[in-house]
């Protein structure tokens, strides 16, 4: 028996519709996606640029800006069903409290005019509904459990480095102990030490507190590192996706195969080969399976449908006819 | 002939002053850097560093962007500081090109790509419109690509690898002796990362062209390096042959870089 | 780029440009209309002065005899040259100004924003006053546009120097210093398009203060009356106390039209930086995330 997922989305397409100067622009950054994340789970989405994972947690995590637009499809989180239906106040009561979204280069999202206490008393006072005391001492408490020194809580964020910023990031998101964080490239623009550490503090956190993570990031490392599920995205769809272990020791999907072989590794010296052709115009992708005309094991079916994601077996699953004949 | 080495880095500094009239005080961005490419003897060298670590003002300083504050760089003998005026700064950049980190800043994303690899022959080799147009054309397909595919078009219009593909081609046109690649990858997506890095071995091996590399990535300097030099806070802390310093490395930050690295690979 | 097509489109698609150009374009008409007119302008007392609008004095008549609509005509035609005249003379002077400087920096940067600083700084109304008094007689409608304009481009500069220095630091900058562009060329062709929407925008603000400036300068009794120009017809109606002899359309005419003029200017301005600025030129082909 398992346990209902805390997060499910099905069907979900995702436009960025534009009009300027009387020219009209779709852009189909997420175009039919169907996922789970369990409880207490890592999940690492990994995709390039143009491969629409932003866009995908920026629906997720409920930032929907025009002129993106949903198009289609369900998110229904086990604290908040249907996520898409939801007024600004309803939300507003299941963000920072149920779930926390971390955004992309959110180290330079701290207030600079405000000391890091402040930045806790702006996000978290409301959800923990504490008197200022009790909130001080769940604040230092909390940042002790992270490792960080509760006495940063008086800096401005300009006295902090680039990885201390991110932490304190971290650990805002997580102090009101949300049972779901999505997490942008968390790591992109620090040093490779520093990153290894911070990526340790949030496999602690989220350890400690039993949430689900989603982790979105091209860093295929980090994803080796720290993710138990990985799902890979191609130009707006899920190709393949299973334990992480798993789609590392045999990735089925041509796209997953090519991208892992390709990655140069400390030790391994030998030639490695590049993909051909370059990602797709997401204005403009090519029909049926959106990798075909990269893909070395393309056939005439590839160029007219969409591959279904079919169960290999064990939690992995892969959109390939080459795979799974139709 | 006389072997000037082709670049000689001597022991070079670069600081930078801060704060007001009271309180000023210096930041040291490259302390005390030597190290020394031959002439003759193509390689790829590379420069590993986080940020901070001076590795950037350090390639300022060999493309002669940069003055140091103390210590020389020679270029084939001549040392950087006397290159005055028009005719010697393009001398110079003749033989020595940059290729920069980010691939959709390269090009004024206003203007068509071939703008730059026509304007780039014009000047460096003297070509008129014909002639330009071959070059381009010749260089393009050097790196994989065309001007048909290239002719007319916006920056934004190529991804990523093809656009720093192109800034390849442009530099190889005057036909450098030495190329300058700032983190030339680290803003390119995975999948085509491969094909610029495959290309500057390429470069090495069929042009003879030496290329100074500078990144924070261990495992692509790895794969194609000859010799490595490990920054941290403007100095050197390690140096030498790629593959030996990365197999099995001396210095602690060396030890801590590599040990920090996340290798794409299962049970990591 | 068909320029053509590119206007029409804007006219279809965007309100504020409409207007203006419709504005704009009555103004020129009217502009236009002078050069058919029965009556030479500096000539007075053709008609019976003082007639209220009708037919056939559609404006009505000055208390100086002439026919308000066809003086009219003269007098905006030479505002409007007189207003482009000062704009593009000091537009030429900022640019250069302001791009070498953002770009050189050093001591280049140092010595001309000294130079533009004194400029900005210098009263204008006095000074102008000061001219006309040593000039007399000489100052003539285009030596007047010279001045303003050697006087108007000092504020613009600094503008377009910004915007030069924050480009001096792009990658592409760097990128054509090595594909062996000179300093001039790297100016013209690769930051000017940057630089263009503040040019326009400064471009409007300098007309309508050089037409502003000339007005003031014109009620004042410092005006070319060989001439004739909205100032000059607001100066001779305030010499025949129009206002209060009930003469209101000697005044209310002109002041129309310059209002025509301003708020055309304006919306034309602000609808055409808004399509040559490089974020929404690029969000258009499609560059912008």
């Amino acid at each position: 028996m398992s346990p209902e997922p805390v997060l499910s989305v099905r069907g979900l397409r995702a436009y960025y519709r534009t009009r300027h100067f009387g020219v009209e622009r779709e852009v189909r950054a997420v175009d039919g996606v169907d996922f789970d994340v369990e409880r207490n789970q890592i999940y690492g989405l990994a995709g390039e640029s143009s491969s629409g994972k932003t866009t995908l947690i920026k629906v997720i995590a409920a930032a929907l800006k025009p002129p993106l637009q949903v198009v289609a499809g369900r998110i229904d989180f086990a604290f908040a069903p249907n996520l898409l239906s939801l007024d600004a106040d309803a939300l507003a009561k299941v963000r920072w409290k149920h779930l926390s979204y971390i955004v992309q280069g959110s180290m330079s999202t701290l207030n600079p005019v405000r000391r890091i206490r402040e930045s806790f008393v702006d996000f978290a006072a409301r959800h923990l509904a504490l008197p200022r005391a009790a909130f001080e001492r769940a604040v230092a408490e909390h940042l002790q459990r992270v490792q960080l020194d509760p006495a940063i809580v008086r800096a401005y964020p300009h006295e902090l480095s680039g990885g201390m910023r991110q932490r304190v990031t971290i650990a805002l998101a997580t102090i009101c102990r949300p049972e779901f964080i999505v997490a942008d490239e968390p790591t992109t623009a620090l040093d490779v030490v520093v990153q290894k550490e911070v990526l340790d503090m949030m496999r602690s956190i989220q350890r400690g507190i039993g949430s689900s993570v989603l982790l979105v990031t091209h860093d295929l490392g980090v994803h080796a590192h720290l993710a138990d599920k990985l799902g890979i995205m191609y130009a707006g769809r899920l190709v393949e996706e299973g334990p992480t272990t798993a789609v590392f020791a045999q990735p089925r999907h041509p796209y997953t195969a090519h991208l892992i072989a390709s990655l140069p590794r400390i030790g391994d010296a030998a030639q490695r080969q590049p993909l051909e052709g370059n990602p797709p115009n997401l204005a403009a992708p090519p029909p049926g399976c959106r990798f075909h005309p990269r893909c070395p094991l393309a056939m005439d079916v590839c160029k007219r449908e969409v591959p279904p994601m079919t169960s290999l077996g064990s939690g992995h699953r892969v959109a390939c006819f080459a795979v799974n004949p139709a | 002939m006389s072997t000037s080495p082709l670049l000689e880095v001597d022991h070079v500094s670069k600081d930078y002053a801060r704060g007001g009239l009271l309180s000023r005080h210096r930041l040291r961005a490259v302390d005390d850097v030597s190290f020394t490419l031959e002439a003759g003897r193509a390689e790829i060298f590379s420069i590993i560093g986080e940020s901070g670590s001076g590795k950037s003002t350090l390639a300022g300083m060999i493309l002669n962007v940069v003055t140091p504050t103390a210590g020389h760089l020679r270029f084939e003998g001549t040392d950087l500081a006397q290159i005055r005026g028009r005719d010697a700064h393009r001398r110079f950049m003749a033989r020595v090109q940059p290729i920069f980190q980010n691939p959709f800043e390269s090009f004024n994303p206003l203007k068509q790509l071939d703008h730059y690899l026509f304007i780039t022959a014009r000047r460096f080799v003297g070509a008129d419109e014909a002639q330009a147009q071959r070059l381009a054309d010749e260089a393009l397909v050097k790196v994989g690509l065309s001007l048909a595919e290239v002719r007319g078009r916006f920056p934004h219009e190529l991804s990523g690898g093809q656009l720093q593909r192109v800034a390849v081609a442009r530099a190889l046109i005057p036909s450098p002796a030495l190329i300058v690649a700032d983190e030339p990858v680290s803003m390119v997506d995975a999948s085509l990362r491969m094909a610029i890095v495959n290309l500057f071995k390429t470069l090495r091996d069929e042009l003879g062209i030496a290329i100074v590399y500078i990144t924070h990535d261990l495992a692509t300097a790895y794969y194609i390096s000859d010799r490595i030099a490990i920054m941290q806070r403007g100095r050197v802390v390690e140096s030498g042959d790629a593959r030996r310093v990365l197999a099995d490395p001396q210095h602690p930050y060396s030890r801590q870089l590599k040990g920090a690295v996340l290798q794409p690979a299962p049970g990591a | 780029m068909n320029a053509l097509k590119v206007l029409r489109d804007l006219f279809k698609t965007n309100v504020e440009f409409a207007i203006g150009a419709v504005l704009v374009g009555i103004v020129v008409v009217f502009a236009l209309l002078s050069f058919v007119s029965p009556y030479p302008p500096l000539d007075v007392y053709l008609v019976a002065p003082d007639v209220p609008p009708g037919w056939p004095h559609v404006f009505g008549t000055t208390s100086r005899g002439q026919d308000v609509f066809w003086l009219l005509t003269y007098a905006i035609r030479n505002t409007l040259l007189f207003g482009i005249a000062v704009a593009l003379m000091s537009r030429v002077v900022s640019l250069v100004v302001g791009l070498l400087s953002g770009y050189k920096g050093g001591w280049v940067d140092r010595v001309l924003m000294s130079i533009n600083d004194t400029f900005i700084v210098i009263p204008l109304l006095p000074i102008l006053v000061l001219f006309f008094f040593v000039m007399r007689d000489r100052m003539t409608s285009g030596w007047l546009a010279v001045t303003m304009a050697l006087l108007g481009w000092a504020y613009d500069a600094r503008l377009i120097r910004s915007v030069a220095m924050s480009l001096r630091h792009r990658e592409f900058t760097r990128t054509s210093v090595f594909s062996g562009m000179t300093t001039r060329e790297i100016l013209q062709r690769e930051h000017l398009p940057y630089v263009l929407p503040i040019v326009f925008s400064t471009t409007l603000n300098n007309m309508n203060w050089s037409i502003g400036l000339e007005v003031t300068l014109s009620v004042l009794g410092f005006t070319d009356i060989n001439t004739p120009s909205i100032g000059g017809m607001m100066y001779w109606a305030n010499q025949h106390t129009a206002m209060v002899a009930g003469i209101w359309w000697w005044i209310a005419f002109p002041v129309l039209a310059v209002m025509m003029v301003f708020i055309g200017l304006y919306l034309l301005a602000v609808s055409i930086n808004e399509y040559i600025d490089p974020r929404s030129r690029l969000s258009r082909i499609g560059a912008g995330a």
